[in-house]
């Protein structure tokens, strides 16, 4: 109910009237509308900035642009799967496994070190061995592992299951 | 001619009132005393950032913020436009030489204790603005595209998504996207040239006009030894000293960037391993050096998550040390703030000389 007042400052007796005055009403509608511009250019502002869901790779295996004679013990090489970088290794003895080469760290890409026989990763001295396993310096988790599969000259990097 | 010259700025002054400043200028005095030489690496700060905004402008007219183009265009620009690479150069030596002075700066008024009562806004302002350089040297390393600046983009966007609960949030809107790529590019860039230099301007305003308006502080042994100072005025005198360092300050840059012009290196490949040496640049030094020392686990918590953790509440104090050194009316300031001062000085030189000089395949 909008009632005729005198405002804020109330009556010459100094009483500020009771329930919805026209001037608290106006005060009300004006600050609704303010908030309501608002929100109605901030919201899509926020979306906008906020980049849109790329859908993620399917990618689930991916078969190596370089045969298993290309690797000799002791070696590592990074290759795509998908949109991100993996690594395929030799151990010493002569087993092939593969991880994703981003490492748990900070996220650089890691390289196979033949002098150490381990990954490596150049950014903050980070240190795993032949399985992945983190040893040495920063890097708080193992590399995740995917699986290798060996048919004929291909080689088959696939998600582990 | 004198007098049609008179005339124009008669007509600008009838309507701008500008002539209200020289009085004020005539009055302004700066106090001389042993310590009067570390007022100027402010200005000389000021000076660069100035050379910043103009080298950028020029680099506009070159550059493609894309990851197909960045590279191919920053190459063009140095080995094909005439000049590029000067230009180039005293943009990327001045970046360095601009936050030094800042760093510097910084130091010595902290070692003054020129953040004192009133002068808490103007540190603030002064601590948001060194803030907001090393923004502009983070973003500009990236626009290049190339190897070493893809990596250092890489730690640096993940850094703040190690974050509890908003940090994965934070380094999407960063990137762009999952990871870094051609839409990190673009959002460096617009934070480059739009979003960082538009704050540095609002605060460089803000802070020459407390400086301006509070005067130079007289440190506190000064004030000790209770003789009364010694002044000079600002104009000319003080100004004209300060034109000096000035050009101090362009030697210096000119002769970095033709005795040492800025590399480029290689094109980024997002999938090639990151090279043995990567870096970043020295400012940000000291704390890549110790992100490389922590061990993988603090108390239970990974080991990066503390060290961010601990350079956050560090700029955090920082901002926030003339709220936190404040002695008690009539006493003498504590020694505790210079000691800290000192150690985070020799923390910084001594990490920064580490990152230099350990073998990076170790």
């Amino acid at each position: 109910m909008v009632t005729q007042g005198a405002g804020s400052a109330g009556g010459p007796s100094g009483e500020r009237p009771r329930g919805l005055t026209r001037k608290r009403f106006v005060n009300w509608l004006l600050g609704t509308s303010v908030g309501g511009l608002l929100a109605a250019v901030l919201y899509p502002v926020t979306r906008y900035i906020v980049p849109p869901k790329v859908a993620e790779s399917a990618v689930s295996s991916v078969v190596l642009p370089f045969t298993p004679a290309e690797l000799p013990n002791n070696s590592g090489r990074i290759f795509r799967f998908g949109s991100k970088p993996g690594i395929l290794i030799r151990t010493d003895s002569g087993e092939l496994r593969a991880f994703s080469a981003r490492c748990t760290h900070l996220d650089c890409t890691v390289q196979y070190r033949d002098d150490l026989h381990q990954i490596w990763c150049a950014c903050h001295n980070g240190h795993y061995d032949q399985s992945g396993r983190n040893i040495e310096g920063p890097p708080p988790r193992p590399l995740p592992p995917y699986d290798v599969n060996v048919r004929g000259d291909q080689i088959v990097v696939s998600v582990s299951a | 001619m004198r007098k049609v010259v008179g005339a124009v700025l008669r007509w600008i002054d009838d309507r701008l009132g500008l002539s209200a400043i020289f009085p004020l200028m005539r009055k302004k005095e700066v106090p001389i005393h042993k310590h009067s030489f570390w007022y100027y690496l402010g200005g000389m700060a000021l000076f660069l950032f100035f050379l910043q905004v103009g080298t950028g402008i020029l680099l506009l007219l070159y550059y493609r913020p894309s990851s197909e183009g960045a590279f191919e265009s920053v190459q063009f620009l140095m080995s094909e436009v005439r000049f590029g690479w000067l230009v180039r150069s005293i943009h990327s030596w001045g970046a360095n030489l601009m936050i030094f002075m800042a760093f510097v700066h910084l130091f010595s008024v902290l070692l003054l204790k020129a953040y004192r009562k009133p002068r808490e806004l103007t540190w603030m302002t002064g601590v948001l603005l060194l803030f907001v350089a090393l923004g502009l040297g983070f973003t500009g390393y990236l626009l290049p595209w190339n190897e070493l600046a893809f990596f250092a983009t890489r730690v640096g966007t993940e850094i703040p998504g190690v974050t509890p609960v908003v940090g994965p949030f934070i380094r999407t809107l960063l990137r762009g996207g999952d990871d870094v790529s051609g839409a990190t590019l673009t959002r460096f860039y617009m934070f480059h040239i739009s979003v960082l230099p538009a704050i540095a301007f609002l605060l460089v305003t803000l802070h020459v006009i407390l400086v301006q308006r509070l005067g130079m502080s007289v440190p506190p042994s000064v004030e000790a030894e209770g003789r009364p100072l010694r002044t000079m005025k600002f104009f000319p005198n003080f100004l004209m000293r300060d034109l000096m360092g000035w050009l101090a300050a362009l030697a210096i840059l000119s002769a970095m960037a033709a005795l040492n012009p800025a590399h480029l290196g290689d094109k980024a490949d997002p999938f090639a391993a990151a090279p043995a040496g990567i870096r970043p640049e020295w400012y940000f030094m000291f704390m890549f050096q110790t992100l490389k020392y922590l061990p993988s686990h603090i108390l239970g918590i990974d080991g990066d998550l503390v060290g961010i953790a601990a350079f956050g509440l560090a700029a955090l104090v920082l901002m926030l040390i003339p709220f936190l050194d404040r002695p008690a009316p009539g006493q003498k300031p504590k020694p505790l703030w210079t000691w800290l001062t000192l150690i985070a000085i020799t923390y910084i030189v001594v990490l920064t000389w580490l990152g230099y000089s350990m073998n990076p395949t170790a």
